[in-house]
């Protein structure tokens, strides 16, 4: 049971990780994938804040008889990454709109479709 | 108690994942991982991850959401049901499933005191940050000082994105008058009068967020990605010509290159007073002021960059005619 309990949290990241690499080999739709993409980037997230988790710790702001402190490293590495993340989104949905425009669908199959057929 | 939190709300997740990855209305998608996001937001918390559960809050709740919604009015609200056979990628997941799980049996237990991620750096950020850097908000400490190169890439990168998304959209067509297919929504009184309550105090809340980093949870992301959102919010309740009356284009963009430019500004200048790029003890004569006076600079930086970023990501987004 300890095992277990020690061990979960990676396991449910392995879960989502997987989860969204799902999405995005097996659906075909652009804007599908991209959610999947992102639903893998947030179980990274997870476990590099997971790591970083010290039991009976506290948020990494110093006060008077706060310690022990969770370790504060991989909360600036993936603070930084989730606005990058947005970001990527963002551009990768523009890449979509401009699919859009080009084929008239977002569907992978209909592309590949469009591109054999030239 | 606290694991107890943990295994629920990781479990909760879980399901959502799945019902994302089922379900084939777009739209639900979207909101669903809105919620995802949200939830994400919550372990933060219980991690004790204060300011990135600020940031996902903001940003995978906030943004993202409006900016993928904005995509499916676009393109095509529902999937088309796939062709093909779901055997193949079930296999590959299940394989590599596996063997991360494998994986794992080695790792060092969750909230381990003595795991190894613990033993090394941290313990001096956590016990000198004070006596150099002088913020009692360590991951500040860490994100805008010992780190800050990390960071003014970071920083570098949004501003790259925002500019591809202008230049990808700059071809596609526009909309042609204030009927196309983004109408303001002032009609609705409820809306319209919260939110005329609502945001000044997100406005005055980003302000708070920004400039109270050093001590609390907070600092230029945070405070940037919240300055957006106010912005959205008065964007898609009072239309996007009127929100375009203050900030045009041009605006946005000298804005988003300012943030930038007064980062990189920063380490320039210590480079010229004799200290290294972004080593800010060199600004005043003692080491803890240039701390703060640097650190407030480029915190300022990225919460002008980002905020611009943002903004016009979701205005460039509107902008769009859809296509026939």
């Amino acid at each position: 049971m300890s095992t277990f309990l020690e061990l979960y949290n990676y396991w449910i990241f392995i879960f989502l990780m997987m989860t969204g690499f799902y999405i995005v080999i097996a659906q075909g739709n652009l804007i599908k994938k991209v959610i999947g993409l992102n639903i893998f980037q947030t179980s990274v997230f997870l476990l590099y804040i997971s790591m970083g988790k010290v039991a009976n710790g506290t948020a990494p702001i110093l006060i008077e008889g706060g310690a022990p402190y969770s370790n504060p490293l991989p909360h600036v590495l993936i603070l930084t990454a989730i606005v990058v993340g947005v970001s990527t989104t963002a551009v990768a949905m523009a890449l979509i709109v401009r699919i859009q425009e080009a084929y008239g669908t977002i569907e992978e199959q209909d592309i590949h479709e469009q591109d054999a057929s030239l | 108690m606290e694991q107890l939190i943990n295994v629920i709300l990781l479990a909760m997740l879980a399901i959502v994942a799945i019902a994302t990855a089922k379900l084939k209305d777009l739209f639900a998608t979207i909101i669903l991982f809105g919620i995802y996001s949200l939830l994400t937001a919550a372990i933060f918390v219980s991690l004790d991850a204060v300011d990135v559960a600020f940031t996902e809050a903001a940003v995978g709740a906030g943004i993202s959401t409006i900016l993928i919604l904005s995509t499916i009015a676009l393109t095509a609200r529902t999937e088309k049901p796939s062709t093909h056979s779901v055997f193949l990628p079930l296999l590959v997941v299940i394989v590599t499933g596996v063997t991360l799980v494998y994986g794992t049996l080695d790792m060092p237990g969750f909230a381990d005191p003595d795991a190894p991620v613990q033993q090394h750096v941290a313990p001096r950020y956590l016990n000198d940050s004070i006596n150099e850097v002088g913020m009692p908000n360590v991951v500040t400490s860490v994100l805008a000082s010992y780190r800050s190169y990390d960071t003014m890439g970071e920083v570098v990168v949004i501003f790259t994105a925002g500019i591809s998304v202008m230049l990808l959209l700059s071809s596609v067509k526009h909309r042609e008058d204030e009927l196309g297919n983004l109408k303001d929504l002032k009609h609705h009184p409820i809306l319209l009068y919260v939110s005329q309550i609502m945001i000044p105090l997100i406005l005055l809340f980003a302000l708070y967020v920004q400039f109270h980093g050093d001590f609390g949870p907070g600092g230029g992301f945070q405070a940037g990605v919240i300055f957006a959102a106010a912005f959205i919010l008065y964007g898609m309740i009072n239309g996007i010509d009127n929100t375009r009356k203050i900030f045009q284009n041009h605006i946005l963009r000298w804005l988003a290159v300012t943030g930038v430019i007064l980062y990189i500004g920063v380490g320039v200048v210590t480079l010229f007073l004799g200290g290294e790029f972004l080593n800010y003890n060199v600004l005043t004569e003692d080491n803890l002021a240039g701390q703060h006076y640097g650190i407030f600079l480029v915190e300022l930086g990225v919460g002008i960059a980002v905020a611009a970023t943002m903004l016009s990501l979701f205005l460039t987004f509107s902008e769009v005619r859809r296509s026939q």
